[in-house]
């Protein structure tokens, strides 16, 4: 951030920034050495191994039929798609678990949350950022602190707690939350993390475009939505991708809370094929699918997911 | 914990301000939240079988007959998958959202039905007489579930094996003895032929542990608690012969004779040649007998002193205390105890089927049927779980203290911390009384 | 060295009344209107159950029972002080967070090394290191399951190199070993993206005046590189110790806290005590020293890196 920042270029123009930052950093001693480099190479492949071989595992395996899964295990061929190979295993999946309609569920209960999740906490962290009011200072502490608090810990007193609430519908007031989509969207809107990651990306945006703008008379809530957030793409992108990895792999909620087929989303679907026969080739050909959309979503904007992600340690 | 009004109130205002969000797309679970089943005779109905669809189509096909032999009460089937579905019910007693008509794994019925939450099957009585007394879920001389099969634990191996290397097929009167089958398992180990010269499935998990090996210890005497009075562990559980089958439970895997941790699927070892010898359920027939044809044989397991002892009771179905029409969901019970139904659940799912007249009409298990051994064994040698409500503690405690035996803890001492824990859960809830 | 334009935008805002200066009543309002949607909600959703947790510790309320949930004073907790699983559990919690916050931080940061150059095929490297993240951990404990058996893959590999491998989760010797290393390398791209923005804020012209100064690339790394990381240290170090904290998910799959109480861990234990035992108010009480255990940890970190700011 260190030319001149107009609210229009925003985002990308901070993104470029940081890459083109980049190249600058070893210029000059890497190509000296052609065997340092080819050793540096090898290293980054092996590493890649390490890391890609069991997802190839994951994949292959979904080809195989489960005895062959079993005895390929001890040998290279765990890795290759040989031996008896076919879609058997995703046509099985699909005859056992409602595959679309876990899928929609996913995709609602996630954005629902990944959207509003951005406006809730966006606008406490621009209130405490920005604004400031006294006690903020104390607010903003109890909001980190509660970043200790795993959730499954929480997670039997909530369940009680969500089945007193009231809700206002549709059908008019109605008691208890359980079975229903918001139980598995509203307690996961508002996020500490998110709040913290939004406060510190705010903190780092000039003050004096808000008095810039105070003079041409904008209110707060202006500023928040022509200036502050237009010019905080990362940090929004930050926050979306991680509130999505956790939402899209939710487990042990909707577990709990959640009893209609109709409204469980897609992770606890793997549990549809852990049975006295669980038949590993159909797990590993759901996990596959379940997978493949984040991990085509992650590969095509791989760019902006890594350099969104990048921006949340900026400022320690 | 109980809130105050007040302080609900307040809650309730401030939610109200901050959720007219965008309600639309949570519109559609709202409906079918009320699980009670009073509105027009609808009776909601939960099962394990998501994901198994042998199970799941047969109950389906019982539903529908239900549903079209009588126009006043409508059953609807909500399935959940089997590995999770103890969490999705006890989190939904505990929130009291239980259905009308529920299956439940036999052993947690008393915890139920103490706890409150199972009614007792009335007027059921001539018709559950003819179910094997293993299937069905007593407490405090009630009745409060059938089930339509059990399962048997078998010995898996096949003939050539046993023949290869002299080793006796034993049968349901003369099983093997402790002597025989340690003498048996050595044999194999010492062939080097096989990676497992028995297998009992450490990899799995839950219930498996207190079903499968807790009749081993009732083999060598012991139990998972005095049967008497149900009050406390003392003695059942930490007494000699308890220890005797700690120690011999732990020399299986110091002696090589048992891997310490079985593969992630035991049933695939030993159809690919790892496992001589396979300690399972009787579910494991087909996908064995697919291998390895007439050469498979479902052995009794061992007389380690007390004679051989397998585990009994399986899902069951009960009907729920806060069930809003207590008539209907007995009709539907009714009706679907019917032995065609035992018969078509069993041949679905390849269990024992719970009668004798169904037993008849499913094939294997006919007089001189391929299966009838398991019916035998399921009669003979078949041991409740301990019909108490504490007995979901119990099978947490017997999971653990068995994990750490295997793993080398000194099983004098794992014991006696294991009855302590037990009779101080007893104690606190003032022994179920 | 910021200047600032708002020409674009100053002309599309309308004159209108002025924004009161901060601190004022009208500002304080503003703030507390914008802060109320997220305030109600973590009240609703996180301080209420918290809160509840406080409360049941101290009672015998238990998930399915007929009786009512009675007050029993600080009876969980001398039970709970006297369980030899509660302690070590917490031996395993404190081991892994001590072991997985350096270790796993400095190979992130040695990826991020890696990954940080101008060459063919580094954004290839990236993705394919990035990938374990965005896997949900039950797949990739499933994975690892089967990678770990006796004669699962890993251990055909260090066969290959003359290694007879454990057996790794059977063995309580390494089991946890066995659990810090898969989780170090799911959450490992996250880190060394971080890492990456990190070393991306360093100015380049820095180097440069290195190299001029005839600087190795050790030298480099001690003294461009290493302090130019200081902020986004403290933010590695804090994070990973709060997940670390809170390990659940893998151990729940892979071991179940095996064996011989190996892999036990505090969140474990409450789940376990809570969930299949039935005991909700002894589980709230392991809960509430889980918390009182991670605040002070967090505590002692922000206070000195806190210290190291001034300095």
């Amino acid at each position: 951030m260190s030319t001149a920042t107009t609210p229009g270029l925003g985002a990308d123009h901070l993104a470029h920034v940081a890459e083109s930052a980049t190249p600058a950093v070893h210029r000059g001693g890497e190509e000296r050495h052609g065997i340092r480099r080819a050793l540096g190479v090898l290293v980054r492949i092996a590493l890649c191994l390490v890391f890609g071989l069991p997802l190839v595992f994951m994949f292959v395996s979904s080809f195989k039929p489960d005895l062959q899964i079993f005895s390929d295990l001890g040998n290279i061929k765990a890795f290759l798609p040989v031996g008896d190979i076919s879609f058997e295993n995703y046509s099985g999946v699909f005859g056992r678990v409602p595959f679309a309609q876990f899928m929609m569920n996913s995709v609602i209960i996630t954005v629902v949350t990944v959207v509003l999740g951005i406006v809730v906490n966006s606008m406490a962290a621009f209130a405490l950022a920005r604004i400031g009011f006294k006690g903020g200072g104390i607010v903003l502490g109890v909001i980190l602190a509660t970043l200790i608090v795993p959730f499954e810990t929480l997670a039997l007193p909530l369940l009680w707690w969500s089945n007193k609430l009231p809700f206002l519908g549709p059908d008019g007031f109605t008691e208890g939350w359980l079975d229903t989509y918001q139980v598995q969207i509203i307690p996961f809107i508002a996020n500490a993390f998110s709040i913290f990651l939004f406060y510190q990306y705010f903190d780092s945006i000039p003050k004096e475009l808000d008095e810039a703008a105070k003079v041409d008379g904008a209110g707060w809530f202006r500023i928040y939505r022509s200036i502050v957030m237009p010019l905080s793409g990362p940090a929004v992108a930050t926050v979306a991708i991680l509130t999505f990895l956790p939402m899209w792999n939710q487990y042990l909620w909707p577990l709990m809370a959640v009893q209609s087929e109709e409204l469980r989303p897609v992770m606890v679907g793997i549990d549809y094929f852990k049975q006295l026969n669980t038949s590993w080739g159909q797990i590993m050909a759901y996990a596959s699918i379940i997978t493949a959309p984040v991990l085509v979503l992650f590969v095509a904007f791989q760019r902006a997911f890594i350099n969104s992600i990048a921006s949340s340690g900026v400022k320690g | 914990m109980k809130l105050t009004s007040t302080t609900t109130r307040v809650a309730v205002g401030l939610l109200a301000v901050a959720l007219p969000l965008s309600m639309a797309a949570c519109t559609k679970g709202g409906s079918s939240s009320s699980s009670g089943g009073a509105g027009g005779g609808e009776l909601t109905m939960w099962t394990h079988n998501a994901g198994n669809k042998g199970e799941l189509a047969a109950i389906t096909q019982i539903v529908n007959d239900y549903n079209k032999s009588q126009s006043k009460y409508k059953v609807k089937i909500q399935a959940f998958p089997q590995d999770s579905y103890n969490q999705s019910v006890v989190a939904a007693a505990a929130s009291k959202k239980l259905p009308c008509i529920l299956d439940i794994d036999g052993p947690n019925v008393p915890n139920w039905a103490w706890a409150g939450y199972l009614a007792p099957l009335e007027g059921l009585d001539g018709t559950l007489s003819k179910f094997l007394p293993s299937v069905l879920g007593k407490y405090d001389g009630k009745t409060y579930s059938y089930g339509y099969y059990d399962v048997a634990l078998v010995m898996v191996t096949r003939k050539t094996i046993l023949d290869k290397y002299g080793i006796r097929v034993p049968t349901v009167d003369q099983p093997w003895t402790k002597d025989e089958f340690t003498a048996a398992l050595k044999k194999l180990k010492a062939s080097g032929d096989f990676q497992n010269p028995l297998d009992i499935a450490t990899s799995f998990t839950g219930e498996w542990w207190p079903y499968a090996y807790s009749p081993m210890l009732q083999s060598f005497g012991g139990d998972l608690i005095n049967r008497n009075d149900y009050k406390s562990a003392e003695g059942a559980l930490n007494g000699p012969k308890a220890v005797e089958w700690a120690k011999w439970f732990r020399g299986l895997v110091t002696d090589g004779l048992v891997p310490l941790k079985s593969g992630a699927d035991p049933a695939k070892d030993f159809i690919n040649g790892k496992t001589a010898i396979l300690y399972n359920g009787t579910w494991t027939a087909v996908d064995t007998r697919k291998a390895f044809g007439k050469d498979t044989l479902f052995l009794p397991p061992p007389d380690l002193g007390n004679g051989p002892k397998i585990g009994g009771g399986s899902w069951q179905w009960g009907i729920s205390q806060n069930c809003s029409d207590q008539a209907g969901a007995l009709d539907y019970m009714k009706f679907a105890a019917q032995d065609k139904y035992v018969a078509s659940v069993a041949r679905d799912t390849n269990n024992i089927p719970a009668t004798d007249a169904a037993a008849a009409e499913v094939k294997g298990y006919e007089q001189g049927g391929e299966n009838q051994l398991f019916l035998e064994y399921a009669k003979k040698f078949a041991v409740l779980r301990p019909v108490t409500p504490g007995y979901p503690f119990i099978a947490t405690e017997f999971t653990k203290t068995a994990q750490d035996i295997l793993n080398g803890a000194d099983p004098k001492q794992a014991l006696d911390q294991a009855v302590k824990n037990i009779d101080a859960n007893q104690k606190s809830n003032g022994y179920f009384q | 060295m910021t200047t600032i334009t708002v020409a674009e935008d100053a002309s599309a805002v309308t004159t209108r009344k002025s924004v009161p200066p901060k601190g004022s009543r009208s500002s304080t309002t503003t703030a507390l209107l914008m802060l109320l949607p997220a305030a109600v909600l973590l009240i609703t959703f996180l301080l209420v159950p918290i809160g509840l947790t406080f409360g049941l510790a101290f009672t015998n309320a238990r998930l399915i029972s007929p009786r009512p949930a009675e007050f029993v004073g600080v009876d969980n907790f001398v039970r709970l002080f006297d369980d030899e699983t509660f302690w070590k559990s917490l031996r395993n919690t404190i081991i892994f967070a001590a072991v997985i916050v350096p270790v796993q931080s400095a190979c992130a940061l040695g990826l991020a090394l890696l990954v940080n150059v101008k060459m063919r095929g580094v954004n290839f490297f990236r993705t394919v290191y990035f990938l374990p993240v965005v896997t949900s951990m039950v797949v990739v404990s499933m994975l690892w399951l089967f990678m770990y058996q006796k004669n699962g893959l890993i251990n055909q590999v260090l066969l290959k190199f003359g290694i007879a491998g454990p057996d790794w989760l059977g063995d309580p010797k390494t089991a946890l070993i066995a659990i810090i290393l898969m989780s170090a390398w799911q959450a490992m791209g996250f880190h060394m993206v971080i890492w990456l923005s990190g070393l991306q804020t360093i100015p380049g012209d820095l180097y440069e005046a290195a190299e001029l100064d005839g600087a190795g690339t050790w030298q480099k790394f001690r003294y461009v590189t290493w302090p130019g990381l200081r902020q986004t240290r403290t933010f590695i170090l804090i994070t990973i110790t709060i997940s670390a904290f809170a390990l659940f998910t893998q151990v729940n799959i892979m071991t179940q806290g095996g064996p011989l109480d190996s892999t036990s861990t505090l969140v474990l234990m409450a789940v376990r005590t809570g969930f299949q035992q039935q005991q909700t108010g002894y589980a709230s009480a392991i809960s509430l020293a889980f918390f009182v255990l991670v605040l002070a940890v967090t505590l002692v970190q922000r206070y000195y890196t806190r210290d190291k700011d001034v300095a």
